[in-house]
């Protein structure tokens, strides 16, 4: 892997330095089904939202407003899930607020995860001053509610799509830091890292090319630990109206919109709950799959 | 220890200092707020006038100082939308939002407690399934909309309970539930694991060859040390409460600092926001700073790192 150095090439190739990605053979057989299945359909829900429904999500209609789900007795199969008080059809709105939220949520995974694993990287390396500084600021972020500082950040910008993604990775970077710094604090004292550094590897090369990989286990399980809990504080966020403001559907201001309703229809905020549930426990169940599959040692997160 | 207090002081310190400039940085992003105030026709002379009345001309370390000093006193100016001191605002919903927290917090607790020491020793039965079931739903249940369903049944189909606002202890019952059930699934958790920990370790077995009955060991002897990494995670749970906080006081119409906050959102009512955050922020760090000296004192090893 180190063909464009010679001097360094020939000094690592010796040393182990990616750790294979391990399949338990028990956890393999064990291949969560169902979660892997929800997250597929609501991946493709996603994706082809344009073909899956005949109807707008924004266009109002209100002499159709509030009509109740097939089963009821008002309710036809016009409408399967009924339409909310703007008269949108209710299952159309689900499923382009499956496309936001899920872009929202993996928008903002990327960004936090990546900044997060990058601070990681470099206070476990650097150690000294940096380590200490980083860590204290990691420790202080956790402490704090930190989606206020998402909220004050979105009602000072104005809410739009990059923002809240901003918002997002300003919330999860922390989680991310931590755990990576703490696995690059045992790696950097393995062989291979010395060597490397005797070898004359700068400190950038030694974190993409030796620690970077060693840690891309560790980085996977957490990305998909958190899937579940993104999901969530994006909807948080659009309930509270900090999020893509209207009329794009998303799960968490649909639940907004039907708050006013709750006792007339229950279906309107009903649904799209619902909908961020499936999603988060399919996520959830799935990563904790991963996690006894890649890297049992994650357990107590 | 004196020197570890005040080093943990210094820092707690240092971080709302920083905050704070955070927070002041974040409001001048967004631009002049004299656009805002002023008719679009303003003349050059009333925009420079309303800036010096403002103190918008000055170098930004200078207006730093004036936000903090005037925070420090308790100013953080007045609502743009109800046009009242926004302090006035803030201590009128404060202990609204403490009783709906302590209530919770105790809610929560007596409900981790049992379950999870009862899931670590009888691990393997149905109860520490459904013990695991309560902390996967925990962590996959949006909290707002469990709040939105719960009125629905109890307060609007079976008209047990009030369906939102304060005024009766009934009015606690949901609300609480709400809150306080989110921090039962990761402290059941995390008590669970710690209490496996202790159950295996050699003081235990000790205790229990020595005779002492099963019930002592486990609620005496191991729950006492398990309770050591709950405690540490005492900060997330605040930070977790606040967070659900705001949504549940959103959803139950609860007249509290989280309700301010979002009315301050759907406002955009910029100053009650900013207010509301530093505050918190304080609060956060105070408690923290609190628990880690607590800590300290309970445990020599940690004043000596």
């Amino acid at each position: 892997m180190n063909s464009t150095n010679m001097a360094t090439g020939k000094l690592v190739k010796e040393a182990p330095v990616v750790r294979p990605v391990r399949w338990r053979l028990a956890a393999l057989r064990r291949v969560p089904v169902v979660p892997l299945a929800i997250i597929i359909l609501m991946v493709l829900t996603a994706v082809l939202a344009d073909v899956l429904t005949p109807y707008s999500p924004v266009n109002i209609s209100l002499p159709e407003r509030l009509r109740p789900p097939f089963w009821e007795q008002a309710g036809s199969l016009a409408h399967p899930l009924g339409t909310d008080p703007m008269g949108r059809d209710l299952l159309t709105r689900l499923i382009y607020g499956a496309r936001v939220s899920l872009l929202v949520g993996f928008l903002g995974l990327f960004l936090g995860g990546g900044v997060g694993a990058a601070l990681g990287l470099i206070a476990g390396y650097a150690g000294g001053r940096v380590d200490t500084f980083l860590m204290r600021l990691t420790d202080t972020t956790l402490a704090f509610p930190i989606i206020l500082l998402a909220i004050l950040f979105v009602v000072i910008l104005g809410g739009s799509l990059m923002i809240v993604v901003f918002a997002i990775a300003l919330v999860l970077w922390a989680r991310f830091a931590r755990v990576i710094r703490g696995e690059v604090l045992s790696i950097r004292e393995r062989d291979f890292v010395a060597q490397a550094r005797i070898a004359g590897s700068s400190p950038r090369r030694i974190i993409l090319v030796h620690l970077l990989p060693n840690v891309l286990n560790t980085l996977v399980v957490l990305l998909s630990l958190q899937v579940g809990w993104v999901i969530i504080v994006e909807a948080s966020l659009s309930f509270l109206g900090a999020g893509v403001p209207p009329p794009t559907p998303t799960w968490g201001s649909m639940i907004a919109e039907g708050r006013n309703y709750i006792a007339s229809a229950w279906w309107v905020s009903f649904f799209p709950g619902l909908a961020i549930l499936v999603t988060v426990l399919a996520f959830n169940l799935f990563g904790d799959w991963l996690r006894d599959a890649l890297d049992p040692t994650l357990r107590q997160l | 220890m004196q020197r570890y207090i005040l080093r943990r002081f210094f820092q707690s310190v240092l971080a709302l200092l920083a905050l704070s400039m955070l927070i002041f940085l974040m409001s001048r992003l967004t631009g002049d707020p004299t656009m805002l105030m002023l008719p679009d026709d303003a003349s050059q002379e009333d925009i420079a006038q309303l800036r010096h009345a403002l103190g918008l001309d000055q170098p930004l370390p200078v207006q730093y100082w004036v936000f903090l000093s005037r925070a420090v006193q308790g100013d953080f100016g007045r609502s743009i939308k109800g046009q009242m001191p926004v302090l006035d605002m803030i201590t009128e919903r404060l202990p609204h939002s403490f009783r709906l927290a302590a209530v919770s917090l105790c809610m929560a607790v007596l409900l981790a407690f049992p379950l999870g020491v009862v899931a670590a020793v009888k691990k393997g039965t149905a109860l520490d399934t459904l013990a695991n079931i309560i902390a996967v739903l925990g962590q996959s249940l949006p909290q707002f909309w469990v709040g939105i369903v719960l009125i629905q049944i109890f307060a609007v189909h079976l008209r047990w309970l009030p369906v939102a606002g304060v005024g009766s202890v009934w009015h606690y019952v949901l609300p609480s539930f709400t809150l306080g059930w989110f921090m039962v699934a990761g402290m059941m958790r995390l008590l669970r694991s710690s209490m496996l920990d202790i159950m295996g370790s050699e003081f235990v077995k000790f205790a229990r060859i020595k005779g002492v009955p099963d019930g002592r060991v486990i609620w005496k002897h191991a729950l006492r040390n398990a309770l050591i990494p709950v405690l540490t995670f005492g900060a997330i749970y605040l930070a977790g409460l606040i967070t659900g906080a705001i949504l549940v006081e959103t959803v139950f119409a609860w007249p509290g600092l989280g309700q301010l906050i979002y009315q301050g959102i759907v406002f955009r009512d910029f100053p009650v926001v900013q207010a509301v955050v530093l505050l918190t922020a304080g609060i956060v760090i105070s408690v923290n700073l609190l628990v880690d000296i607590i800590y300290a004192y309970l445990d020599p090893r940690i004043r000596y790192e």
